[in-house]
C-alpha cells in the first residue's frame, strides 16, 4: 500500500485565522471563548443559557471573496474555501491540467448551510413571506464547502461529503488518506468546516443541556459541558511519492485509520465502541499500542463523553495508557461539530512536527473517572513519533486517524 | 415529544408530572408512581433531559442546567416541580 503524508494545512478558527496564529494559540494554551454574539449585520442579540462561545470573530466574508461570490455561498462553505486556500498554498502544489483532473476532495460537515436555512425559515414562518430566498437550497446542502472548492481549484476528480455528525471531517479525511494509499488518487484535499452560529441551532443545542453554562473544562472533575465553536480546517493529502517527486517536505503521514459503530444507542457513548475504532486505527498503522505517544481527544467536556473516552483509551492502550499525553484542543477552540476532526488534526500533525502538546485548558481538579495525564493547562515539549486523534459522533459512529512525525 | 397541556386543572402538580414521565416513556400512567425508579422506568440521561424540556412547557418553568445533575428519581422531578411552579413568576420563563 502507498504512504499517506500530509503537505499542506489551512486552518480558520476561534484561536486563529490562520495556521500560524493557530499554531501559536495551542502553544500558549489561548483561550478562545468570547461573549457569545449574532453574527448577522443588525441581529438581534441572542438569549441564551450558554453565553460564550468559540466563534471567528471579526470575520468579513468580502474581505476573502467578492460580494456576488459571498452571496452564494453560506458562512461554513466560505470557511472551507479560506482553509482550503490555505492549505493549498502552502503544499506548494500547482494545479496542472492532469492534476485537476484526478484530484479529489473530501470535505465533513455536520449541519451544512443550516445558517442560511434558519434564515430563510424565519422569513416564512416569522414574517410571513411565501418563500424563502432561491439560494437556500444550494447554500444549505452540507456539499456546498466541496463543490466550492472543486470551482476554486478547477478540480474535477471525485469529490464528496461525509455527513457524521461530529466525527464528519475524521471520516473525510480517513477516507481521503485511504483514497491516496489505495492508488486512486496522487492528491486530495480534505478536512472539514461548519459554521454553528444560528439561533434556531443554538436553542436546539441548548435544549439538549450539553453546552457549559459557564466554562469548559474536558476531563476536569468540575466539567459540566461543550463550548460550541466554528471553523474549517483542510489538509492536502498526497501520496508520499508524489510529494517527494515534485520536492514537497511532507508535514506528517497519515499512518492509519479505523472507523466503528457503537450500535448502542443515539447520544450515549460506548468505551467499547470508541476503543475498537482506536484499535483499527492502530493496526491499520499495523503500530502496537506503546508506539503512541499523545492522543489528540474528542474530550467535548461533557460528563458523559470524557469519562466513557477515558474507559475507551485504558481499553485500547491497556497498561500503556497512563504513559499517554490526553489532551482536549475543544477546551480553546470549543466544538466545531463537522469541523472538529479536521482542525484537532491540524493541532496533532503541529505536535509532531513542532515538538509540543497542546494542553487541555481550564482543567482544575482531577476525577477519579478521568485518570489519565490529560497536559493540564500549558503546552509541554515531546518528541514521540506517533500520535491518535479521536473523533466520536452522536449516532455511535467513531472515527480515530493514526498520525506519524516525518523527519 | 413536546407535550402539549392536556390535563384538566384538576390534575395535581404530581398528577400532571407523572403523565408526563409516562407519555416520554411510553407506558402506561399507572406504572409510574412518585416511588417509581429511573431504572424501572428505563429513564436514562436523554430521556430525563426530554421529560424536563415537557415539563417547562407544560409548567411554563426554566429548570437551569445546574437542576440537572440532581435529579435522580421521579421523586426528585416532582418536588422539583413543585417548587419551581410555586416559584413561578408571573412573566413565566424567558421567551425561546
Amino acid at each position: 500500500m502507498r504512504r499517506a503524508v500530509v503537505t499542506g494545512i489551512g486552518v480558520l478558527c476561534a484561536i486563529g485565522r490562520n495556521l500560524a496564529e493557530f499554531r501559536e494559540s495551542l502553544r500558549i494554551g489561548r483561550d478562545g471563548a468570547s461573549p457569545l454574539h449574532n453574527p448577522e449585520p443588525g441581529g438581534a442579540p441572542w438569549n441564551m443559557r450558554f453565553t460564550v462561545a468559540g466563534q471567528v470573530r471579526e470575520f468579513n466574508a468580502t474581505d476573502h471573496f467578492d460580494p456576488k461570490a459571498a452571496d452564494m455561498l453560506d458562512r461554513f462553505a466560505q470557511f472551507a474555501v479560506i482553509a482550503g486556500r490555505e492549505a493549498v498554498r502552502n503544499s506548494g502544489i500547482e494545479w496542472t491540467p492532469e492534476l485537476r483532473e484526478s484530484a479529489a476532495i473530501v470535505t465533513g460537515s455536520c449541519i451544512g448551510g443550516q445558517s442560511t436555512e434558519d434564515k430563510g425559515f424565519v422569513e416564512v414562518y416569522r414574517r410571513g413571506r411565501p418563500r424563502p430566498h432561491p439560494m437556500t437550497i444550494p447554500k444549505t446542502m452540507a456539499n456546498a464547502g466541496a463543490s466550492a472548492l472543486a470551482m476554486e481549484f478547477g478540480v474535477t476528480g471525485p469529490s464528496f461529503t461525509v455527513a457524521t455528525a461530529c466525527a464528519s471531517s475524521n471520516h473525510a479525511i480517513g477516507i481521503a488518506s485511504n483514497m491516496v494509499r489505495s492508488g486512486m488518487c496522487d492528491v486530495v484535499l480534505a478536512g472539514g468546516s461548519e459554521a454553528t452560529f444560528s439561533e434556531g441551532v443554538l436553542l436546539a443545542w441548548e435544549a439538549m443541556r450539553v453546552v457549559s453554562p459557564t466554562v469548559c473544562r474536558p476531563f476536569s472533575k468540575d466539567r459540566n459541558g461543550m463550548m460550541l465553536g466554528e471553523g474549517a480546517a483542510m489538509l492536502v493529502i498526497e501520496s508520499l511519492q508524489h510529494a517527494q517527486a515534485r520536492g514537497a517536505r511532507p508535514l506528517a503521514e497519515i499512518a492509519g485509520f479505523g472507523m466503528s459503530s457503537d450500535a448502542h444507542h443515539v447520544t450515549q457513548p460506548s468505551a467499547e465502541g470508541a476503543s475498537r475504532a482506536i484499535a483499527r486505527a492502530l493496526a491499520d498503522a499495523q503500530l502496537p499500542p506503546h508506539a503512541i505517544g499523545y492522543v489528540n481527544a474528542h474530550g467535548t467536556g461533557t460528563t458523559v463523553n470524557d469519562a466513557t473516552e477515558t474507559r475507551a483509551i485504558h481499553l485500547a492502550f491497556g497498561d500503556h495508557a497512563p504513559r499517554l499525553a490526553v489532551s482536549s484542543t475543544k477546551s480553546m477552540h470549543g466544538h466545531t461539530l463537522g469541523a472538529a476532526g479536521a482542525i484537532e488534526s491540524a493541532a496533532t500533525i503541529l505536535s509532531l512536527r513542532d515538538s509540543f502538546l497542546p494542553p487541555t485548558i481550564h482543567y482544575s481538579e482531577p476525577d477519579p473517572e478521568c485518570d489519565l495525564d490529560y497536559v493540564p493547562n500549558e503546552s509541554r515539549g515531546w518528541d514521540g513519533e506517533y500520535a491518535i486523534s479521536n473523533s466520536f459522533a452522536f449516532g455511535g459512529l467513531n472515527a480515530v486517524l493514526a498520525l506519524r512525525r516525518l523527519p | 415529544m413536546a407535550s402539549q397541556p392536556t390535563q384538566t386543572r384538576e390534575d395535581s402538580v404530581a398528577e400532571r408530572v407523572l403523565k408526563i414521565i409516562a407519555d416520554n416513556q411510553k407506558k402506561d400512567v399507572s406504572l409510574v408512581t412518585v416511588e417509581s425508579s429511573f431504572e424501572e422506568l428505563n429513564i436514562d440521561s436523554m430521556d430525563a433531559v426530554n421529560i424536563v424540556f415537557a415539563l417547562e412547557n407544560e409548567f411554563n418553568i426554566n429548570v437551569p442546567d445546574e437542576e440537572m445533575k440532581n435529579i435522580r428519581s421521579v421523586r426528585d422531578i416532582v418536588e422539583g416541580v413543585g417548587k419551581l411552579v410555586a416559584e413561578r413568576p408571573t412573566d413565566g420563563p424567558k421567551a425561546a
